[in-house]
């Protein structure tokens, strides 16, 4: 074959990434999308307001365990410590809340920012140590942080603080219920598309390219350091914002959000869901809420078979609950 | 000499009480193919990393366009234009053949810290990947995901993905291993049309390949090059047939 051939054959080759995928996961995936906004909204309808909270701990889990998966899926990176980025996105709430400042608009950016900030500075060192060494580093540092919110008797120590009211959005009045669901449920979106365009885009080719091939990307001429720490941040922040959530969520605000058993949750919610697919956790942070109601309410001693699904839904299920939907349910 | 694009001089690195490298001297010039042979445990591998910065020499010094480079950081040698690929076959395996050179590709056009368009979706990466694609005769895989290529296939994919950072030297670190007769008579055909514009330093054990494609080869033993010439030249040398090639 020529070059003027290849050339031409390149069409071919110049594919759009879509938000869905194809084949059967598509339609699955976005009936489950759909399912997850119009079934609380009904119950909401038919006075049942259960759901509705219960849909907007699933969001905003979701949420945190879609930043969890930018790093962990795409890139690689097993952080043991993204439940830290979730309290201090919480603690943004809570502490200008305190003094009497309940403007939505410094809760969140200054969510985002701290949490932003806590992972440049504890990724710039961890990110210098690779596989166990830096689960247990994010571990370490996410506990330092959890001691450090444990020990502010001003914010409630070990007693955590009330919220006494929701952060203020001026039009937007999330005190109420489906005003806060629908606007956790938009902002999971946003979250799941940014995330779409990232690792599609240049860098998302890069960031995939260090968690498959770290010294070929080096000998290529990237700077992996650079890469993979830029993408510790943006993940940080989307963390931070799922904080900001959850405080709001909750009206109540802990430091046991950030202690490490927390991180394994976001960890299981990806791996469960399918580490590497841009949906997968969100399926993820959905069975793993479902089975924990379901489970808890036959048994108190629910953690048992809990954990045993767990293991073996790890062991059996390649992909995760995504890779079972794209393989039409098949094992 | 000033068509000399690498030039290493007085290298030294040994392990312990191991020598690994023994005042080591070479040159590499614009055009040529410069290969390296050596019997097992000569500290050919040991002299590759240190020509790209994967371990530091004790002493001694290597020079790319006169500049010294020895203390370089790998990932900045790319983009002075210096490539190479790998003897154990390092290619993204979940990455389609197409994605493998356009990740190299984007190395070298470009800024990589842009988060929103699709990388698959800029002509000017896919096109340069497909010219290095077409180089390799491996044209007709690019849809393939790297995984799936046969063994030659993905050594051929080595060289592409090495070619599409436009590289002005090229180390290529047996390219031949573990391909049969006719995937190595292939690849020769191959590495001869990219001495020109380049220079190639090629360390290989396949001695046909070897004696067909280089225009000097230096032979190392023990760390020490003990000769540098003609491929007529060593193989007539009697210190080269004593060491290395034996007596048949």
């Amino acid at each position: 074959m020529n070059k003027q051939e290849s050339i031409i054959k390149l069409d071919e080759h110049l594919e759009t990434p879509t938000l869905f995928g194809f084949g059967r996961g598509r339609l699955i995936t976005i009936v489950v999308m759909v399912l997850l906004l119009i079934l609380p909204i009904a119950a909401w309808y038919m006075g049942n307001k259960f759901y509705l909270d219960f849909s907007a701990r699933i969001v905003c889990l979701a949420i945190a365990a879609v930043s969890l998966n930018l790093i962990l899926g795409f890139g690689g990176m097993v952080s043991f410590g993204h439940a830290a980025f979730v309290g201090i996105g919480a603690y943004a709430v809570g502490i200008p809340s305190y003094h009497g400042y309940e403007s939505a608009w410094l809760h969140f950016p200054l969510a985002i920012g701290a949490a932003a900030m806590f992972a440049l500075i504890t990724g710039a060192i961890g990110l210098r140590t690779k596989g166990v060494y830096f689960i247990m580093i994010t571990m370490a540092f996410a506990q330092m942080a959890y001691y450090f919110f444990l020990s502010l008797e001003e914010y409630g120590g070990d007693d955590g603080m009330t919220l006494w009211s929701r952060s203020d959005f001026g039009f937007l009045n999330i005190s109420d219920g489906l005003t806060f669901f629908l606007l956790c449920y938009a902002l999971l979106v946003l979250c799941v598309y940014l995330v779409f365009r990232i690792v599609h885009s240049r860098f998302g080719m890069v960031l995939r390219g260090c968690n498959s091939n770290e010294i070929r990307m080096k000998a290529l001429g990237y700077n992996t350091y650079a890469y993979r720490l830029t993408a510790y941040v943006i993940s940080g922040a989307m963390c931070g914002l799922a904080g900001a959530l959850i405080a709001n969520l909750q009206d109540y605000i802990t430091a046991d959000t950030m202690t490490w058993t927390r991180s394994g949750e976001l960890m299981f919610m990806v791996i469960l869901g399918g580490a590497g697919s841009v949906f997968g956790p969100v399926f993820g942070a959905g069975v793993f809420l479902l089975l924990e109601e379901i489970l808890s309410a036959y048994t108190i001693y629910w953690h048992l078979p809990f954990g045993l699904l767990l293991i073996l839904s790890v062991l059996f299920i390649k992909g995760g609950v995504n890779g079972l939907i794209r393989r039409g349910w098949r094992l | 000499m000033s068509d000399v694009l690498l030039k290493v001089a007085g290298l030294k690195k040994s392990f312990g009480g191991v020598v690994a490298t023994d005042d080591v001297a070479l040159d590499v010039r614009l055009d040529e193919i410069h290969a390296i042979i050596g019997p097992n445990g000569a500290g050919k591998t040991t002299l590759i990393t240190q020509l790209f910065g994967e371990q530091l020499p004790d002493a001694g010094n290597v020079y790319f366009k006169g500049t010294d480079i020895t203390r370089l950081p790998i990932h900045k040698r790319a983009g002075i234009g210096l490539a190479r690929s790998f003897q154990i076959t390092s290619v993204f395996m979940d990455f389609s053949v197409l994605d493998n050179v356009a990740l190299a590709a984007q190395a070298h056009h470009g800024d990589s810290f842009r988060f929103w368009k699709p990388a698959s979706t800029e002509i000017e990466l896919r096109t340069a990947a497909m010219q290095a694609l077409v180089q390799v005769g491996l044209d007709d895989r690019a849809a393939r995901i790297a995984s799936q290529l046969s063994h030659g296939e993905r050594r051929q994919l080595e060289i592409a993905m090495a070619l599409a950072t436009d590289p002005v030297f090229l180390l290529l670190d047996e390219p031949m291993a573990g391909m049969g007769a006719e995937e190595s008579a292939s690849m020769v055909k191959l590495l001869k049309g990219l001495k020109i514009g380049r220079a190639i330093l090629l360390v290989e054990h396949d001695m046909n390949a070897v004696f067909e494609l280089a225009d000097r080869i230096s032979v190392l033993v023990y760390g020490r090059v003990i000769a540098t010439g003609t491929p007529d030249e060593i193989r007539t040398n009697a210190k080269v047939r004593e060491a290395y090639l034996g007596e048949v």
